[in-house]
């Protein structure tokens, strides 16, 4: 009987210090890892502070973009409000186009260009990504609101 | 007629399900040998019925028979056949038949082999296998039926998503759904279980090939798309804790600690009740898993048409599946007692801590991958938890899991010598230190980290020999028997130390290609070269290709070492002109040390292509390390005690525990 409760202690403190050490685990990771979501018109405004992991949706503005050596492009995106300029080394989606909703992941550099360590397009051209069709729907919101204010 | 007839055999077949989901359980409470009887015939007769709806639509796919909605929307005449068939259960609908038919061949299978067990308790697991049948029937049937007809019949089709057009179609979902599906029969085996109110290690031995045969195949379904994604994606990496591969994830991780919680459940009658609740979440991750898929809740690259309806018919079939067996678990675990008490340094205390471990693995998995979710629902905030976050969370549960496997494999059940085991790894532990000295000489951009991985790498194989070498006794009888005795081991053991040894190669695989993975992206002309590790490689040329349904761009890659020549290499930018998208195939000329990856990219204003060149070392290491998993299980399943009539469950030795025992330690 004794060993079974003290078994049975044990059993039960060790699950519980390892609750507590995934927990601590999950919250601090949680805190650093995150990429929230954001739309051209929130970079440009000043919402956001610099460096810190985003996904920035948008739709790629018409001959906007530039290709310059060893895989560096540049392109700006738009929400129909505003547009900021992405920098990404590396090779375009097969389905990057002129036009196309995006979703870049990266971060604000002090400068106020959006530096992308990885843009996304959907493989389905009809599709629009979700992020994508949220930041269109901000800006159409910011809109009115401004046209309401003036 | 072909569809109609096929419809209505999934029609009969749901009729079928639900008398052998009732029927038989009535037999069993009343010992109706008739009724008993019933479970295993409608097993049979709806395997029969699934094999010829299924057939039917692979038939119609092959034929490209377009008055079919389902063909119309994922098929094309130009496709070649490999794909006219594989496409099959490349949409939602048809690879929901395909799930459904792997039901009814896991309940035909057990309906064949389950001779070993009672009749009763046979049927009654049948009968539970027989109600999620029904349940993913009526899915099938009135949210997502393939043999829907289109009138007037279009002439041709709109093709298959281009990314799906690849061989691994023909492998990852059949394996990943075995898996998946297998879990259902062990969820089965845990319900009947609670029925019946009896656990013990004759229920056990039934239920352990079951979950290895399912496990295995998980395995190896998860380790094929982590294969394809490396060569279809283009972006270099293997894993992406991208919300579908983790909802395939989480059903391994607890299907992982379910096949070892159930050898201390056989072995020490021990662990019951853990390890009845493991078998219903493990199916419970399945059904997640396809309700992350096919909801549209989350967008991946495996995200199917979305259609809420479908999502909520799926959370409710999950709802069902996990608040009745739960129920029952409430009324019955006081039932479940251990008969085998155990000191915390033992087996026992080892396989605990593997599952505590696991288990907290799978929280830290499942909470990334719904968190956006219910922020989103709650808050309205959109955020995503990527690669980072599991990173340093599964990571550091999984160091100390691995640290204390081998010592675990050497303690004995009961209680265990700790200072004997640790000696016993010391040989493990030079094995450990000579790899991490290994990683450190080899690569100058090796940290503490890499080192601590090849360490622990070291530290697994050592172990997996050490419990070879002492369960043929080392020590313990002279040396010259040693061989006699190391070919006399049964199968399991060995079954153990091969998947153990896998887990270290897979380790190795990781370190090393994520340590070491050199990665350059620069714009190329006709005759250009660029260094990548060691490797030179020139872009010889870039023409068109035509393919049986796609025009590509292909890029010829010249690769050298010290000017020998290792391997020509091809990357293409594909467009499929019928779905109207495009895609990459990349190029990789691969040995068991290195990998190199070529992919190009689109050709920019100057004339010149953007390319993107990898150097992955020991890559094929993870897929092999998984290989060796899988082989393990079915190594283990292979061991004669499982095939031969089990011996006599140790009743007796149950009721003459002590009156009123603790409940079951890890309730």
């Amino acid at each position: 009987m004794r060993t079974r409760k003290r078994q049975r202690f044990l059993l039960v403190s060790l699950s519980l210090l390892l609750l507590g050490g995934a927990t601590a685990l999950i919250l601090t990771a949680l805190e650093e890892n995150i990429a929230f979501f954001a739309g051209p018109a929130e970079l440009v405004n000043g919402q956001v502070e610099p460096g810190k992991r985003l996904r920035l949706g948008g739709l790629v503005v018409d001959g906007s973009v530039l290709h310059g050596a060893n895989g560096e492009v540049r392109f700006h995106l738009t929400d129909e409000l505003a547009d900021i300029e992405v920098r990404y080394v590396g090779i375009l989606p097969d389905l990057f186009r002129e036009g196309q909703g995006i979703v870049a992941i990266g971060m604000l550099s002090p400068e106020g260009r959006f530096d992308a360590s990885e843009v996304l397009a959907k493989h389905d051209e009809g599709y629009m990504p979700p992020e994508v069709a949220e930041a269109l729907e901000r800006a159409n919101h910011l809109m009115r609101l401004q046209e309401a204010g003036s | 007629m072909i569809p109609e007839l096929a419809h209505l055999a999934l029609v009969i077949a749901f009729g079928v399900a639900l008398v052998q989901s009732t029927l038989p359980l009535a037999g069993a409470a009343r010992n109706d040998a008739g009724l008993i009887g019933l479970a295993s015939s409608a097993a049979w007769a709806q395997f029969v019925l699934l094999t010829f709806s299924f057939g039917a639509l692979v038939h119609l796919y092959m034929v490209s028979d377009f008055s079919i909605l389902n063909v119309y929307q994922n098929s094309h005449d130009s496709k070649p056949m490999l794909y006219k068939i594989t496409g099959t259960w490349g949409n939602h609908e048809g690879s929901l038949l395909l799930w459904v038919w792997v039901l009814t061949l896991f309940g035909a299978a057990l309906a064949a082999f389950g001779k070993s067990m009672p009749a009763t308790f046979k049927a009654r697991v049948l009968a539970v296998q027989g109600m999620v049948t029904v349940a993913f029937i009526a899915f099938t049937l009135f949210t997502s039926n393939p043999f829907e007809r289109l009138d007037p019949a279009p002439l041709e089709g709109t093709g298959l998503n281009p990314l799906l057009q690849d061989p691994g179609l023909a492998f990852h979902p059949p394996m990943l759904y075995i898996g998946y599906v297998g879990f259902s029969i062990t969820f089965a085996f845990a319900v009947a279980a609670l029925i019946e109110g009896r656990v013990d290690p004759s229920w056990a031995r039934w239920i352990r090939p079951w979950v290895l045969i399912a496990w295995s195949s998980l395995t190896l379904g998860i380790a094929l798309g982590s294969y394809w994604a490396y060569y279809e994606l283009g972006w270099g990496g293997w894993w992406f804790w991208d919300p579908v591969e983790n909802a395939s994830f989480l059903p391994w991780l607890a299907g992982t600690a379910l096949l070892h919680s159930i050898i201390v459940v056989e072995k020490r009658d021990s662990l019951k009740s853990w390890t009845i609740l493991l078998a219903i979440f493990t199916f419970g991750f399945s059904l997640l898993g396809t309700f992350l898929v096919r909801s549209g809740v989350l967008t991946s690259v495996h995200a199917f048409a979305v259609d809420p309806d479908r999502g909520m018919f799926i959370l409710l079939i999950l709802a069902v599946a996990l608040v009745g067996p739960l129920l029952l678990f409430a009324w019955r675990a006081p039932q479940m007692r251990a008969s085998g008490a155990f000191q915390p340094i033992s087996r026992e205390g080892a396989l605990i801590m593997n599952n505590l471990l696991l288990a907290a693995a799978t929280g830290v998995v499942l909470l990334g991958t719904l968190y956006p979710l219910f922020l989103e629902l709650v808050t309205g905030e959109k955020i995503s938890v990527g690669p980072p976050f599991f990173n340093a969370t599964f990571i550091p549960l999984m160091v100390p899991l691995l640290l204390i496997l081998p010592i675990g494999t050497l303690l004995a059940w009961k209680r265990g010598d700790l200072r004997r085991s640790l000696r016993l790894m010391s040989l493990a532990a030079v094995a450990a230190i000579a790899l991490a000295l290994v990683a450190a000489f080899t690569d100058p951009r090796s940290t503490i980290v890499t080192a601590l991985g090849f360490a622990l790498a070291g530290w697994l194989f050592g172990g997996a020999v050490m419990d070879l070498l002492q369960r043929a006794g080392i020590g313990r009888s002279s040396w010259a028997r040693l061989p006699a005795r190391l070919v006399s081991l049964p199968g399991s053991a060995y079954a153990a130390a091969v998947a153990h040894t896998g887990v270290a190669v897979t380790v190795i695989g990781i370190t090393a290609s994520s340590a070491w993975q050199t990665e350059v992206i620069t714009s190329m002309g006709y005759g250009d070269s660029q260094r990548v590790a060691g490797y030179n490689v020139t872009l010889a040329h870039v023409g068109p290709v035509q393919g049986p349904n796609w025009i590509a761009n292909e890029g010829t890659f010249e690769v050298e070492r010290d000017g020998r020549h290792i391997a020509t290499l091809t990357s293409d930018r594909r467009h499929y002109p019928v779905e109207g998208t495009s895609t990459t195939e990349v190029g990789i000329t691969s040995n068991l040390w290195r990998d190199v990856y070529v992919v190009i990219g689109e050709q920019t204003g100057d004339g010149l292509y953007v390319v993107r060149l990898y150097h992955n070392p020991l890559v094929v290491w993870i897929w092999l390390g998984t290989l060796l998993m899988a082989v393990a299980a079915v190594v283990s399943m292979a061991d004669r005690r499982f095939r031969v009539g089990a011996p006599e469950p140790k009743r007796a030795k149950a009721a003459a525990a002590p009156a009123a025992p603790a409940p079951q330690a890890g309730s």
